[in-house]
């Protein structure tokens, strides 16, 4: 099963509507409970991150029996140094970022901690792609 | 403690959720940041927050958190509502600061996470 959402750049009334949609499909399909919250905590995590930095993106779903990969590929600044971003409390994030409780330096470290796996690649000036990796059975 | 119970020590209206007043909640966290919440493991989890705007309730439905007190007479927008509403979140206005919020809960035995 393949779905896609698209994402506008600081429209943070939308931020989530992603995420909310993948939970119920993945709800629907009976997945584990917990599995279901580190699935959304990170994607929510990384849509709020296209929210807050990037101009638009889109996130790519797809399930299969074993898994469910998602990736949100977004235009954008992109990420300089992405070892110095995964470290908790670095952040570029605006005042409107920190006013809609974000921009802490904590949703990278986070989206980690949740995926089974989770990968990042970048592109200055261009834009940035999370790719999360969740498995119905539980970690690899 | 019943939503019921925590809506009368704490002064607090019951915005939306009003037809499950006998949910029962045991521990509870106060936060502005919702990356903070977001880190938290525990289901069930009563938050106490001062941030008031349509991702505190993303957060809270991301986290499987069925009740949200709006400390600091913070009022819900009906936009929140509508999103509370379908998410089967449980909302409360109170007119305390989030300190004096988390007080009174402490003391009537809502544990905290940590």
């Amino acid at each position: 099963m393949h779905f896609e959402f698209q994402i506008e750049g600081g429209n943070f009334t939308r931020a989530g509507y992603a995420s909310s949609e993948i939970k119920k499909m993945l709800k629907q399909l009976n997945v584990d409970l917990g599995i279901v919250k580190r699935t959304v905590v990170a994607t929510y995590e990384a849509e709020v991150n296209v929210v807050a930095h990037a101009y638009s993106g889109t996130i790519y779903v797809d399930f299969d029996e074993e898994k469910v990969v998602i990736r949100l590929v977004d235009e954008g600044p992109g990420i300089p140094d992405i070892d110095q971003a995964m470290k908790e409390g670095y952040t570029t994030a605006s005042s409107t970022v920190r006013e809609m409780g974000f921009g802490a330096g904590m949703g990278l470290p986070n989206m980690k901690k949740n995926a089974d796996d989770l990968q990042i690649s970048s592109e200055v000036d261009k834009g940035t792609t999370v790719q999360i990796t969740m498995y119905f059975q539980g970690r690899k | 403690m019943t939503v019921a119970q925590i809506a009368q020590i704490l002064n607090a209206r019951i915005i939306c959720g009003e037809d499950r007043q006998d949910h029962h909640l045991e521990v509870a966290c106060a936060s502005d940041l919702m990356s903070d919440v977001l880190t938290l493991k525990e289901d069930n989890v009563l938050l106490v927050t001062g941030l008031a705007n349509l991702q505190t309730l993303r957060t809270a439905e991301m986290s499987d958190i069925h009740c949200v007190v709006f400390a600091r007479n913070k009022t819900v927008s009906p936009e929140m509502i509508e999103l509370a509403r379908e998410n089967d979140i449980i909302v409360l206005e109170c007119p305390y600061s989030v300190f004096r919020t988390a007080g009174i809960l402490y003391q009537a035995g809502i544990k905290p996470i940590y």
